[in-house]
């Protein structure tokens, strides 16, 4: 400042009239500026709620399921009509149960036993899980044979559909899977209270079936847990190890780079690929069983690790040097440096990327289908090693059914899956906040 | 604070003084970093109880030099030192020396305050506990109090020793830093520019506290206040471009020095 004083006067560059054009300039591109940023955002939170509320509308009822109540009379001449069960158990097992539920559907509707058209219509509103469900009432006390209880049953998935009015019935009568006969009687049924909505816990709890009023993703839930157990158990230490040596231990060299080099190639490659992978090493080579979770989880293991390493080297990265220099200044070993204060200051980072690295192997599909993970299984599994599907896969398997009710059960899916990514950034944002608290 | 009276600390230091015991010597130590030379020959003896200043312009090597005295160079990469560096005649580079020993006997406070991100009283106790220096809480407590005394800080913090280290100000921090490295009862203690993170008060009381740590420990302190040398040490050294220029009394350094470049330095003509 005082040496253009010295050198004389000022030179004539900026006049007072250009600087304020130059700053309200500025001050209109940075509210142009923040502008852009609202309406990216706004752009994305449209998405979320389109996906949101075309997931939901469509899933909601899926968490429902039509019940009908009927007083079954459990018939001895039905059920067991030699009288042979004290001496062959099979007996009960193979008895023709349904006809008991249908029966007692038309002595409750009033329809004639002896029409065949009409009891061929509604044996086809009862779901065929009946079978199971009055065979194991029996199995469980048998001295029920000959009295009448009233039973819950499962209503097809066709009658669930067009009780919740999902079912349009400006299609001519022939082309629906629902006749004017039958939307009768679930008129009638309904205005006795015989026929109900009622909170379907067997989509959470029930395995594969190919009749959605019966099919659930139990299943798959387990099948995805025992993947993120193996995950979790797997890369995390094996991540979290691998990148404190890079990060701390290794020399920075050729080797070290290209090392870095290929994992973050790694995290980039599609998951198809660790399929395949997957597919000639572990099922192929190693001998592992097909369809099993194990398999999956090793899979998703290789997939998840670049994402981990990456997460932890940026979150050792970001501890401040400063932490290291006073931990070796006192003395400390390096291990002690980095498992004392390194690790603890990195930890949100790391669980952060973990739990984030976890949420993207939960909705991973592709690599799961050439494991053969994309099957069905009813039964759910009792180790790792036995056949299980995994949630998104299932997700996959519904939206290809053609039934109108595994529409709903699709996005109903959908939903769960979204419930426990939600839960799993939930417990990454109170875990984050817990190992923060400690300075 | 105040554990010794002003003429108790003069009277314990003429003693110990008279002796004037080598703590540590350098000779014709030579740094680099890759291809960089850093530093060149330096010849330089670190005197028992005594504060030594290494003064100089930006980048001479003064913190390069302290760095070297417990092999805190280690820790970067490609930093090579040769030459001889002994501590009570032990040559600290060779191989057979444990660098966690030697930085457990050697000190270091840091430019920055930098406590660790745990309670007032952990910060303390961490360097006991890594070494093996106490047995039992009541041990641990009075390392910690004894510490954060002689650091001029208990009165401060002994209300709130769980609290974070990070919460005190400034120059508390440094001060806790200073208690850390106590704590661990070291032979020397480095200083790199403890107080150029300070405001003038905490700069003082610093000062006056490595006065006062000067009757139990060997100080080295670099520093870029000429006022601060001159104030807080009894020997000073001046770099200048990895060169050792001089070494002499402070009191003779800051009104007569030997060599021109000094007496340029600290009128302020370059640097």
């Amino acid at each position: 400042m005082t040496d253009f004083t010295a050198n004389g006067p000022l030179p004539v560059t900026a006049s007072p009239v250009r600087r304020d054009i130059g700053i309200k300039r500025r001050y209109a591109a940075e509210r142009r500026f923040r502008l852009y940023g609202i309406l990216a955002i706004g752009f994305g939170l449209l998405f979320l709620a389109l996906l949101i509320w075309s997931v939901v509308s469509k899933g909601y009822t899926a968490f429902q399921q039509t019940e009908i109540s009927i007083p079954v009379e459990f018939s001895e001449k039905v059920i067991d009509p030699q009288n042979k069960r004290a001496t062959d158990p099979n007996v009960l097992m193979m008895a023709n149960y349904p006809v008991l539920a249908r029966d007692a559907l038309a002595k409750e509707l009033g329809v004639d036993l002896s029409d065949r058209v009409a009891l061929k219509e509604l044996n086809t509103m009862i779901s065929n899980s009946v079978r199971v469900q009055l065979r194991d009432i029996v199995l469980r006390d048998p001295s029920v044979i000959g009295k009448t209880v009233t039973v819950r049953v499962l209503a097809e998935g066709n009658v669930d559909s067009a009780f919740k009015g999902q079912i349009d019935l400006s299609v001519p009568e022939k082309d629906r899977k629902i006749n004017d006969r039958q939307l009768g009687w679930i008129h009638q049924l309904a205005e006795k209270g015989d026929l109900v909505k009622a909170f379907n816990t067997g989509i959470f709890v029930n395995g594969a079936s190919s009749r959605p009023e019966a099919a659930g993703v139990g299943v798959a839930l387990i099948g995805s847990f025992y993947m993120m157990l193996i995950v979790l158990v797997l890369a995390l230490p094996i991540g979290v190890a691998a990148s404190i040596y890079l990060e701390e231990f290794a020399p920075k060299n050729r080797l070290t780079d290209l090392i870095e080099v290929n994992i973050n190639n790694l995290a980039a490659v599609p998951s198809i690929v660790y399929g395949l992978l997957g597919l000639a090493v572990f099922i192929n080579f190693a001998g592992l069983p097909r369809s099993a979770s194990v398999v999956g989880g090793l899979v998703l293991t290789l997939m998840t690790l670049p994402t981990i390493i990456i997460a932890t080297r940026a979150a050792l990265k970001a501890v401040p040097p400063s932490i290291r220099a006073a931990a070796l200044g006192l003395g400390a070993s390096k291990m002690q440096t980095i498992f004392h204060h390194v690790l603890p200051l990195a930890m949100p980072g790391i669980l952060t990327g973990t739990i984030i690295g976890l949420a993207h192997a939960l909705g991973e599909t592709a690599p799961l289908l050439l494991i053969g993970m994309v099957a069905f299984v009813a039964d759910y599994p009792g180790t790792p090693l036995q056949p299980a599907t995994a949630l998104p896969v299932q997700i996959y398997m519904w939206a290809n059914e053609a039934e109108r009710a595994f529409v709903e059960r699709t996005s109903g899916a959908i939903i769960i899956l979204l419930l426990f990514l939600l839960a799993m950034n939930i417990g990454a944002v109170i875990l984050r906040r817990r190992f923060e608290r400690r300075w | 604070m105040n554990m010794l009276s002003e003429t108790a600390v003069e009277k314990v230091l003429e003693r110990k003084m008279t002796n004037a015991a080598l703590k540590m010597s350098g000779k014709d130590v030579c740094v680099f970093y890759g291809e960089k030379q850093a530093l060149y020959n330096v010849n330089l003896d670190i005197r028992e109880n005594t504060v030594t200043a290494l003064i100089g312009p930006s980048g001479c090597g003064k913190s390069t030099f302290l760095r070297t005295l417990n092999r805190m160079n280690d820790t970067i990469d490609n930093c090579r030192v040769t030459g001889r560096i002994s501590l009570d005649q032990d040559d600290i580079y060779d191989p057979s020396i444990d660098v966690v020993e030697l930085r457990a006997r050697v000190g270091m406070v840091f430019q920055k305050p930098n406590p660790f991100p745990k309670s007032i009283y952990e910060n303390v106790a961490y360097g006991p506990r890594i070494h093996g220096l106490a047995r039992n809480k009541a041990e641990f407590d009075e390392i910690v109090e004894s510490s954060l005394q002689r650091a001029g800080l208990w009165n401060e913090v002994k209300d709130r020793l769980n609290e974070p280290g990070t919460g005190l100000s400034g120059g508390q921090q440094q001060r806790l830093c200073i208690a850390r490295a106590v704590a661990v009862s070291p032979e020397v203690i480095l200083m790199d520019e403890p107080c150029s993170a300070l405001d003038p008060i905490a700069t003082a009381r610093v000062e006056e506290l490595i006065h006062e740590l000067r009757a139990n420990f060997t100080i080295v302190i670099v520093t870029h206040s000429m006022q601060q040398a001159a104030r807080v040490s009894q020997r000073t050294a001046m770099f200048h471009m990895g060169l050792l220029v001089e070494e002499n009394d402070t009191d003779k350094m800051f009104t007569n020095p030997d060599d021109q470049r000094t007496q340029d330095y600290i009128m302020g003509r370059f640097g």
